[in-house]
């Protein structure tokens, strides 16, 4: 693939698959994995995490956006245990704002450090001007 | 004294009866500080275990407590899943290819899955988790150069009642702050449960 992919963690099936769609508008090109719930309930799933990595993983690089708690956990251990993957990224951004960034610098043809940048600065984004 | 594979096999069977047994406490404990689902949780991963576990024939422990790591991560979901699943994929490192482990090849593993809970969850002493059961446990087991699973179940004990003190600094709990006080954590008192379950088998 050429572009970045994006692996989007959610203890939420729904906010997971949700998001991919919203995604997919604004970047057609870009590769995209959700890796919502936890066999399809409630939580996170390290091994459904590795297999959403290794569905969409790409030369360019992956970065993963996760939402809450025990997600990042389980992120972690999936990239372990995918293992030597090393140009998979776990990005410390809001989800959904952090995605939307990602999906179009990603779209763009950024390479990975810029796209993790790029989304790691929606931490300070300020939504509504004060 | 060593523990072989039907030793570790009878180790997580234990663990999974007082998971039954003690589901709606863990829970009632989560409840108070957490989102509630800690026994479930604990009760339904170990039951995939031992379901595992018990149809196969195993030649190593690194096997064993490798596929119980595995359906641990599979199964459980919150941070317990990813935590325990850790602390047994470390312990199969440290017991791959062995029948059997003496009591320095079982204090050296329950090392290794310490040190990947700590590297896992990021935690510390103090901070309200399974690591305050954990650490003094461990540290107990490697002073005295011996496995003396009774005395360490009794100090786990006293351990988890000791996180009552304590305020959450990690996971959900954490976002209770001061409120957090007065309550004995989950996770201390799962991993508890755990070392209880360890004495068992070792005594008997």
């Amino acid at each position: 693939m050429n572009h970045v992919s994006l692996v989007l963690v959610s203890h939420s099936e729904e906010i997971a698959e949700g998001l991919k769609k919203l995604l997919e508008q604004v970047a057609p090109n870009v590769g995209i994995a959700a890796a919502g719930g936890n066999n399809g309930e409630i939580g996170t799933n390290a091994l459904h995490i590795q297999e959403a990595i290794e569905s969409v993983y790409s030369e360019k690089g992956t970065v993963v956006l996760f939402d809450l708690g025990s997600a990042l956990l389980n992120a972690e251990l999936a990239l372990e245990m995918a293992g030597g993957k090393e140009r998979v990224r776990i990005a410390d951004a809001p989800l959904v704002e952090g995605a939307y960034i990602a999906a179009v610098e990603a779209g763009l043809g950024k390479p990975l450090e810029e796209v993790v940048q790029a989304c790691e600065a929606a931490n300070q984004m300020v939504k509504i001007a004060k | 004294m060593n523990l072989g594979v039907e030793q570790a096999k009878a180790w997580i069977d234990q663990m999974n009866e007082l998971f039954q047994q003690q589901k709606q406490y863990l829970t009632e404990l989560d409840q108070a500080i957490g989102d509630g689902d800690h026994g479930w949780n604990m009760a339904r991963g170990f039951q995939e275990a031992v379901d595992k576990i018990s149809s196969n024939r195993y030649e190593d422990l690194g096997t064993l407590l490798k596929d119980v790591a595995m359906t641990l991560i599979a199964k459980v979901g919150g941070a317990s899943g990813p935590l325990y699943g850790t602390a047994f994929l470390k312990m199969s490192q440290v017991l791959a290819g062995k029948q059997e482990g003496n009591e320095q090849e079982w204090i050296a593993a329950l090392g290794e899955a310490l040190a990947g809970l700590k590297a896992r969850g990021k935690a510390q002493v103090g901070e309200k988790t399974m690591i305050d059961v954990w650490e003094p446990v461990v540290m107990f087991l490697q002073e005295k150069g011996q496995l003396l699973a009774r005395e360490a179940a009794q100090l786990a004990q006293q351990k988890m009642e000791e996180t009552k003190t304590l305020e959450a600094k990690k996971g959900r709990a954490a976002y209770l702050g001061k409120r957090s006080i007065g309550h004995i954590d989950p996770g201390s008192a799962s991993s508890c449960l755990l070392f209880i379950a360890f004495a068992k088998v070792v005594e008997s």
